[in-house]
Order: structure tokens, then sequence, then C-alpha cells
């Protein structure tokens, strides 16, 4: 399927940014003139304003000592950023040099290594900080220290996980060649290339050890008094929480405060990470529309054409897509229009991006749901399905056709049991008992030859031309009138290729179904079908009898890609012959006929109008204004 | 973990699941090593005394002495070690030192309370972050909506940075004081569960569910999602049936990382709401310097730590043996 995807962003990264680089600048600046500015009123008690709730003079309230807490809450700011960027690059350093040493040091030392970070890592940051805490006493240096040993081994896996990117890559391989030394090693070679995604994770664990130094505060193991932080003020004003609700939670409103910044922060940096990543391939985007795009108009045409083909099974007429993509909108199919009888197979070639699969989709009704379609007939078994309501035209759609698809290893849902699979359409839609259901499950594996065990399997356990099979065992569950499959033989070896194509010809044969085979492979095509459409650009250009495509072939395009198969008999001194040039920008289509550009027999008019699908011969059609001669004799067998 | 499995590759059996079972015991006896030695070397890293420290500068020698004679700090290195994980076989975890309680039966009584939080914050965690992060997934595939996606994203990333404690308090101070909806502290019925299992729960819920919704737009693209969709299944099934399943790896992987952090979350909430836990003790026993409390409590901590990582693996392998089977 060639449906061009839209490139994903999280966040937009300007206000995001804005809004961070403002909160960050307000933190850095209370940091820097809190205890300045607020130092003294933070420090001076005031026996008459005990306790007090908030007021004019003071905002936040007072402490147990009458100072003013909207002051200690600010001058607090510096102390409780300080310590945890102190931890923060503490615990990042230690961790950098012992996660990237594992790029620059022997296997032997590496796995012990790998195997400390590991068993390091089982534990939280909170419960290994607690415990160091404990350990080396409380106060603001125990914690800075205990913290910053537990976001070691973090920092470490990150730094081992980026360095052994790096150690695998050519550069470090020649720096070690040429005998560098260790610690050079990791100065030079390993630390330079591992810095940006570090940058994000420091800024991540800078609010994370902020919040657990609170904690520690919190619980009485960090600042002692009477120096204070966020944390131990919350710890003091907790016991004031049924009093007066708002002293006690300032502090903790400057944890949050500061806990957002710090993500808000890594989320831009994360942001702006990977757009750079992906800036090559994907330009700014075009919102996609958010509501269901209207059909596309019905083209013009005569009204008396629609008529009704009774005994087809398939009839589309003028057949078009829209697709909005980031550049622009493409329309890969254009006025295509198709008809299949009953127990017919029919081929549609044609190479990558000529709009086959997408036909392919609309046909079923499966396309992408921001796709414009627009068709002046669609009939499946007789019925119109541009008349029929939604519902109704999902349960046409679910009990006529079926679709195989590529690559059956990820077509099939991995997490399923091939039972499951197999019987849960005819339960949604032909209302079969589980046992009804099960029973034909088991007929229509035996049908593709397999095995009717494989019901409890899942698709992992099978084999590519098996899952294929039950691709196909799954379309015949519905009894299908028609079955389309696109490329069901591509992702296969050669030798399942032709007993799946073998199949499907069997089973068109035993149960009459129509089936759309699609492929880009002619040789196979013109083997296996009766009748053969050739598409370019999203147009159909010949529509021919498949005996005809070796030797009678009217358009230089099919007969330039009947002529790019190589047989057996191809002399293998010469080069390949391909098909010259590249297929049309789908954005700007060349005016006139779209492989005039291609066209080694183009001449004057092709550039200007484009050639309608015209009957030759009787069953053979051509759009082109100068078909190739007809070979002098019949060689068609 | 590459490590341990590294190091003893060609003594693993063959078959699989034994060798799953037999990596997996070896890593968690390797972690249970470092946390019971980490726990037995807490009192004796502490510098100074710590029998002086808990029982005060006035604390009659006699005392000091008896209490350090009951924690056995009088032997010799390797015969405490001895006693100490010979004790633990026996249910014997020393005494407090201050109120001389045995701390067995400390445990016997706390753990359960915090059991009672921390298996429902779990749990809401996944029955809240599942469904949200799928229903986001749903409206946002394909670029639609992105000011919903803006939003989502927006709001997840503001709540994941709330501080569970922070949290608590403030809810406590506005749902429980404010508006006298819920009880404040204690464990009064059922109402008095609510708010220590939100404050635990909010955080890590806001990460899965962002998890979630990346995961389910994989999974949403994938090929087998437009098979289900040609066959005309209900959006129900297709998205639980058929989606559901595929991200369940991904989403309990995630889960089960945020785990150990909302266990050792409980330290700090339960103080906030009182509520007598594992959580509450030892924080009470850190300040108080009550190091064989402390000592039970990191090591019960710890080991509810690894048996949850336990069995979040577990379940993975049951989930999806092929992919756990094999990083092991």
């Amino acid at each position: 399927m060639s449906v061009p995807t839209r490139s994903r962003r999280s966040l937009p990264s300007s206000p995001l940014a804005w809004v961070a680089a403002t909160m960050l600048a307000s933190l850095v600046l209370l940091a820097l003139a809190g205890p300045l500015v607020w130092g003294a009123a933070a420090d001076r008690p005031d026996p008459s304003a005990v306790l007090q709730g908030p007021s004019a003079a003071h905002p936040f309230g007072t402490d147990n000592l009458g100072r003013d807490l909207l002051a200690r809450v600010l001058t607090a700011a510096r102390p409780s950023l300080l310590l945890a960027l102190s931890a923060t690059l503490l615990g990042a350093a230690g961790g950098v040099v012992l996660g990237a040493s594992t790029a620059v040091v022997g296997p032997r030392t590496r796995r012990w290594l790998a195997t400390l970070i590991n068993l390091l890592l089982a534990f939280p940051a909170l419960l290994v900080a607690l415990f160091l805490a404990v350990v080396l006493g409380a106060g603001a240096g125990g914690a800075l220290f205990a913290l910053a040993v537990a976001s070691v081994p973090g920092f470490a896996r990150l730094a081992q996980t980026l360095a052994a990117g790096v150690s695998g890559t050519d550069y470090l391989a020649a720096a070690r060649v040429l005998g560098l030394r260790r610690h050079r090693l990791l100065r030079r070679h390993v630390l330079p290339n591992i810095a940006e995604p570090l940058l994000l994770s420091t800024t991540m664990a800078a609010g994370t050890a902020l919040v657990a130094l609170a904690g520690l505060s919190f619980l009485g193991l960090g600042v002692q008094p009477p120096a204070y932080d966020w944390g131990q003020l919350l710890n003091q004003g907790l016991d004031r929480v049924y009093a007066q609700p708002l002293p006690a939670l300032a502090p903790g409103l400057a944890i949050l405060y500061a806990a957002l910044t710090f993500q808000l922060l890594g989320e831009v940096l994360a942001g702006s990470a990977a757009r750079r990543a992906h800036a090559p391939q994907s330009p700014p985007t075009a919102p996609l529309p958010a509501t269901l795009p209207a059909p596309l108009p019905v083209p013009d045409g005569p009204a008396g054409d629609d008529h009704v083909l009774q005994d087809h099974v398939l009839q589309v007429e003028d057949l078009t897509i829209e697709l909005p993509t980031p550049a622009g909108v493409i329309r890969p199919v254009r006025g295509v229009s198709l008809s299949l009888r009953a127990g017919e197979i029919v081929g549609l070639v044609g190479e990558s991006g000529s709009g086959k699969s997408l036909t392919a989709l609309a046909l079923a009704g499966l396309l992408p749901e921001h796709a414009r379609v627009g068709r002046r007939t669609h009939r499946l078994l007789g019925a119109d399905l541009t008349a029929m309501t939604r519902k109704e035209r999902h349960h046409h759609l679910a009990t006529g056709l079926a679709v195989i698809f590529q690559n059956p290893a990820s077509a099939l849902n991995p997490s399923l049991r091939i039972a499951t699979q197999l019987t849960e359409a005819i339960r949604t839609h032909r209302g079969a008992s589980r046992t009804e259901a099960a029973a034909q499950a088991e007929a229509a594996l035996r049908r593709v030859a397999l095995p009717p065990s494989l019901l409890r399997s899942r698709p992992h356990q099978l084999s590519g031309g098996q899952r294929q099979r039950v691709m196909i065992a799954s379309g015949l569950m519905v009894r299908p009138a028609l079955i389309i499959a696109d490329e069901p033989t591509t992702a296969l070896d050669v030798t399942v290729q032709r007993q799946i194509t073998e199949l499907l010809s069997d089973v068109r044969r035993d149960t009459s179904a129509a089936v759309l085979f699609i492929s880009h492979d002619v040789a196979l095509v013109a083997g296996l079908c009766e009748r053969v459409l050739v598409m370019y650009a999203g147009t159909v250009v010949e529509s021919l009898p498949a005996d005809r495509l070796a030797t009678a072939t009217r358009h230089p395009y099919t007969r330039a890609l009947v002529e790019s198969v190589p047989d057996l008999t191809a002399d293998r001194d010469r080069p390949l012959r391909t098909v010259e040039g590249g297929p049309p920008d789908p954005l700007a289509p060349a005016a006139g006929c779209p492989f005039q550009p291609r066209c080694p027999h183009r001449r004057h008019r092709c550039a200007e109008d484009v050639p309608a699908l015209t009957d030759l011969d009787p069953g053979h059609r051509v759009a082109c204004w100068y078909p190739l001669p007809a070979p002098a004799k019949a060689t068609a067998s | 973990m590459t490590g341990v499995s590294d190091v003893s590759v060609s003594l693993l059996p063959r078959h699989p699941w034994t060798a799953f079972c037999v990596r997996r015991s070896a890593r968690l006896v390797l972690s249970l090593g470092v946390v019971l030695t980490a726990s037995f070397a807490m009192i004796r890293l502490v510098p100074g005394d710590p029998v002086r420290a808990a029982l005060g500068v006035d604390a009659p020698p006699a005392l000091v002495a008896a209490r350090r004679h009951q924690l056995g700090l009088d032997q010799p290195f390797l015969a405490q070690y001895r006693h100490y994980l010979g004790g633990l076989l026996h249910g014997d975890m020393g005494a407090s030192l201050i109120t001389g309680t045995p701390v067995a039966e400390l445990v016997r009584t706390r753990l359960p309370a915090t059991l009672d939080i921390a298996l429902p914050a779990f749990l809401v965690t996944l029955a809240v972050a599942l469904p949200c992060g799928l229903v986001a997934a749903v409206h946002t595939r394909d670029g639609r909506r992105p000011r919903a996606e803006l939003a989502f994203t927006a709001v997840t990333a503001g709540l994941a940075s709330v501080p569970d404690f922070v949290l608590a308090a403030g809810l406590s101070a506005l749902l429980a004081v404010g508006l006298e909806l819920l009880p404040v502290a204690g464990t009064a019925g059922a109402e008095s569960f609510v708010l220590p299992v939100l404050a635990l729960s909010l955080a890590p819920t806001a990460v899965l569910a962002r998890v979630v919704r990346v995961e389910a737009l994989k999974v949403l693209a994938e090929d087998y999602m437009r098979t289900a969709r040609g066959k005309r299944l209900s959006p129900a099934r297709r998205y639980l049936r058929h989606a559901a399943p595929n991200m369940a790896t991904a989403a309990l992987t995630v889960a089960g990382s945020l785990l150990p952090a909302m266990i050792a979350g409980t330290v700090l909430v339960e103080k906030v709401f009182a509520w007598p836990g594992i959580g509450s003790a030892m924080a009470q026993s850190v300040v108080a310097q009550d190091y064989p409390v402390v000592q039970a409590m990191v090591l019960i901590l710890g080991t509810t730590v690894l048996l949850a990582g336990l069995l979040v693996d577990g379940l993975l392998a049951l989930l999806d043996p092929r992919s756990a089977i094999r990083e092991m």
C-alpha cells in the first residue's frame, strides 16, 4: 500500500518552549534574588504574629515563630534548587563515567559492570536515597550525597546503552587502532556523542531529584533547622493542615511549580531532539481535516452510460482517489473503471505507485478515512454500494468480498488464535454459532490444504506460506463472490508463490468466485489470469486478454514492461532491459498522456491531450494516441 | 538482564521455560542478597554508636550495653551476619530500640495496611491508564484532532510531574479539611482509602496513559488492524479484541517499571495520611533513629519491590512467551 503517511509530532515547539523557558527563568531568578530580597523577612521572628493565617501583611500566614511564610518559601528556592542540581550533576557524572566506561573496557569487565548496574536499578531511587540518608545521618550534605548515589545507576544504564551504540562505530574502532588511551577515548570520542540524550535525562532527573530531596527533608532526613528548604517547610506546615490549609500547602505549591518546570523543559528538549532526528524526511505538516471529507463529486458523464451489468460481480466506473499529503493533495487514482464476471480471474499490473493497491483498497472500502473517493458506479453483486447506508454497505462488503493482503506475517493478528481470526467474520455477519463457525473453519483450512489442528495455533507458529493459506481460508469463510488478492505472493519465496497462485486458481474454479489479482509481476499475471489491466500513474492504460500479453500488446508502456521481464533464455551478456525513466511525480502530473515523458514513441499530441481507453479489437482496449502496430500474424495460441 | 545470563550461559538448560525460570531465579537470589546485606550493613555503617544515638546521651551505660548485646553488635562481624540471617529464617527481626517491641510484630501489623493501598493504587493505575491511552489513541490516530492530542500530552505531562506527597498534602487540605468530604487520616472505613490511593496512583496513571497512547498508535497502524477493518468487525471488537492484546506487553512492562517507585512512595504518602503501614513506620523510626526498625522496613520494602518485579516478569512471560523468554 502506498498511502503517504503523515509524519507525527507530539507538541508544537514554540508555545510550550516559551512557557518552559519562562518558568525556568523565574526559578533561576528566584534562586539568585530570593535570599537577597526576602532573606531578612524570612528570618525575622514576630512574637505578636505566631501561626497566623493568610492576611494582607502575610499572604501565606506565619510560622510558629511569627516568620512570614511567603518570604520563607521564596527564600527556600535557592537551597532547594541548588541541592537538587548538585545531586543531579554529581549523580550524572558518576553514572556517565560508570556507564560510558563499559564502552572502552574489556568484555568480561563490561559484563560485570552491566550486572552491577542492573542489580542497582531494581531498587527505586527514593528507597536507595532513604537508605543512604539513614546511614549518612540526617542533614543536607548526607541527603545530597545519598540522592547523587541513588541516581547513579539510572545514568549509568543510559550512558551504557548510548555508549554501546557509539562503541560499535567506525571512528571508535579507528581511535582504538590509533592507540588512544582509555580516558582519552572516553573524553574525546564517547562522551561527545552521547551528550544530547544525557542532557535530556539530566533535565528530567533534576526534577526527580528536587522532588526526592524535598521528600527526604519532609521526612526529616534532609535539610535540618535552622536551615530550611521546601520539603522541610512542608513538613512543618503539615501539622497545621487541619487549621490553615494555605500556609501548609504553600511550600508544596513551590515544589509542584519546580517539578512542572523541569518536566516541561524535558518535554520541549525531547520534542526538539525527536524533530531533529526526523527532520530530513518530514517537512512541516499540514493538519488533516478533523471531520470526514466529503466524497468527490461524481465525475461528468452521460447518465445513460450507467447501465447495470447483470452478470458482473463487480462493476466500478470512474474511480478517483484524492489523498491529502503534507505537500499537497495528490490524485493517485484517476478515473479507473473495471468490472469482473463471476468466476473470472483478472490481473491488475503496474509498478509501485501506479495506484493498483489503492484501487484495491477503494474497492473493499478500506481506504484511510482522510482519503476522498469519487466513483460513478460501484456495484458489488449488482447492488449499488453508493446508494446504501453505512451499515448496509458494511454488511454487503463483509459478506460479498474478501481481501488477501501482501504480507501475511503482518496481516494476521499475532495475539489471536487462527480459529478466532477465521470464525469472527461469519459469527459477526452471518450469525453463525460457535460450533457452526468452528466446523466451517475446519473445512476452510482443509480447502487450503492445511490441517484443522492449526486452528489452535497462533500466527507465529506458522510458516509464511501457511499464513497466506490461512489468509485465503479466512477470506473463503464468508463465501465471497469476489476475492481481491493484493500482491499475495510478493512477501513469499518463489516455490511458495507458485503454490499460492495455484491455490487461488483452484479456489476460483471450485467456488466460482471472481478473483482480482494485483501484482507488479507481469509474467505471473500472464500465466494465471484470463484478462489483464495495466495501470500507469493512476489510470488504466491497456486492457487485454492475458494471452496477448507476450506478443500483442499495443501500449508502449505495457510493451516495455513485458520486455523488461527476464527469462531463462535471455542473453546474460546484455544488460537487462528496463523501462527508461521514473514514474511521474504525483504532485505534478505531466499534461497529456501520463506516460508521454518516458515514451520512446511520443509525438506532439501526446503532451496535450489525455488519450481515453478505446477499443482496438474485441476485448482489447488501449489508452494511447498512437498504439503500437499489432503483430502481422496472430501468434496467440 | 544480559549480565547474569551471559556469565552463566553455558550452564543453562536447553528448554526455554526452564532457562527463563533459572535465569530469573538467579537474578532474584542475587538481588535479595543485595537487600539482605544492605539492610544488615546499615546499622554497622552508621558512624558512631547507633544505640547511643537512638537512646540519647543521657541513657545509662548499662542500658546501652544491654541493647548493644541484644543487637549482637558486640560480636565479630561474620558471626553477626550469620546470626542476622538465622534470625530472619525464624522470623526474628530484632526489637525496637525505643519501645522494645519485636520488629516482626510490627511488620505483621503494618505490612497489610501498606499492601491495602499499594495494590489498589497499582490496579487503579492500570484500570484508568489503559482505557484512557487507548481512547486517546483512537481519537488522535493518523494525526487527527491535533488539538486534542496537544491537550492530552500537556495534561498528562502536568499530572505526571505532581509529586505524590505534595498531592497527598494538597488532597488532604482540599478534600478532607476544606470540603470535609473524606477522612483526612487513619483507616476508618472505605472512604479513608480514597485519598492515599489517589495520591499514589495519579502520576503513574498519567505516565502510563501516555505510553499506552503511543503504543496503541503503533498497533492501530498495523496491517492486522486493516484486516480486522476488512472483516467489518465492530469498533469494540477491533479495539478490545484485536488491538488491546498487542499493547499488553508494552503497557505491562512500563507499569512494572512504575511499581517500585509507587512502593517507595508509600513512605511519604503514609506519613501525610498517618496511615499505619510500613512506610509511616519507616518514616517514624528514621527520625527516631530506631535502627532495627528501619533495617526491617528497608528489608521489607526492598523485598516487596523485588517480588513485584518477579510477578510482572512472570506475567509478561505468560502474555508474550517469545519476547520475555528471549530477552531475559
